[in-house]
């Protein structure tokens, strides 16, 4: 199963990214996880300010209040994003060592001239790795 | 009585789909022990190999996260909520 994602919402995404650059910029993915769908991104603070354009961070409130005013909206989260700056769009060791299972992560390479690539990647159940998905871009 | 560990969204998967897990503990570490014994599968996304709490893993007692009270040894008394709640980190140097 693919993540679906609104070509509307991925545009949403990338602007965020673009503004972001040379830093990095985090959001969440939400919609359905009956459906893997994601209807709406919604940005969020990246908090690690000595080393933004190569960490990101959100802390558990934070994110915790996001995600609970998607949840009265009737949203599931169904994943995350976060950009490279001037990188590709693999995820990194420490991409891996800091994901929820479950989730989609989906990654936006990011250069002067715009957003270049994204890859959405899935944990394994034992953490050894995260496995790419497509990412379907839906009207 | 016993206390409750509300599960997050990702980890329910573990948890045969639960938002709740009923355990009999009085410390916060013992109910985490509880909860990974009759859920194996939890184990590895919370505890590392050394058995510390994942940095992304944050566990609150009501409104405080157990790093900044007593961690593991952080007493728990029967209707206690423990809430298993995620920070998200990353980043492209490794």
């Amino acid at each position: 199963m693919g993540l679906r994602l609104k070509r509307a919402e991925a545009e949403r995404m990338h602007a965020h990214m673009r503004e972001g650059y040379p830093h990095e910029v985090v959001g969440i993915l939400a919609g359905s996880r009956d459906t893997w769908s994601v209807y709406h991104v919604v940005s969020l603070v990246n908090e690690r300010a000595d080393s933004p354009a190569n960490r990101y961070h959100v802390s558990a409130l934070a994110l915790h209040r996001a995600e609970e005013a998607l949840a009265a909206r009737g949203l599931d989260v169904v994943g995350y994003y976060h950009s490279h700056p001037d990188h590709p769009s693999a995820y990194s060791d420490f991409d891996r060592d800091h994901a929820l299972p479950n989730m989609s992560y989906l990654i936006g390479a990011v250069t002067t001239g715009g957003v270049v690539g994204q890859q959405s990647w899935r944990l394994r159940d034992d953490r050894s790795a995260m496995d790419e998905e497509d990412i379907i871009l839906e009207d | 009585m016993p206390v409750h560990i509300s599960i997050p969204t990702a980890l329910r998967g573990y948890a045969a789909g639960a938002a709740t897990v009923a355990v009999e503990a009085n410390t916060a570490g013992a109910a985490l022990d509880a909860l990974c014994a009759a859920h194996p599968g939890l184990a590895n996304h919370l505890r590392t190999a050394d058995g510390k709490l994942r940095s992304f893993v944050n566990v609150y007692k009501g409104e405080d996260d157990i790093r900044h009270l007593e961690r593991d040894a952080t007493a728990l008394v029967d209707g206690d909520t423990l809430t298993i709640v995620p920070s998200i980190a990353g980043g492209l140097r490794g």
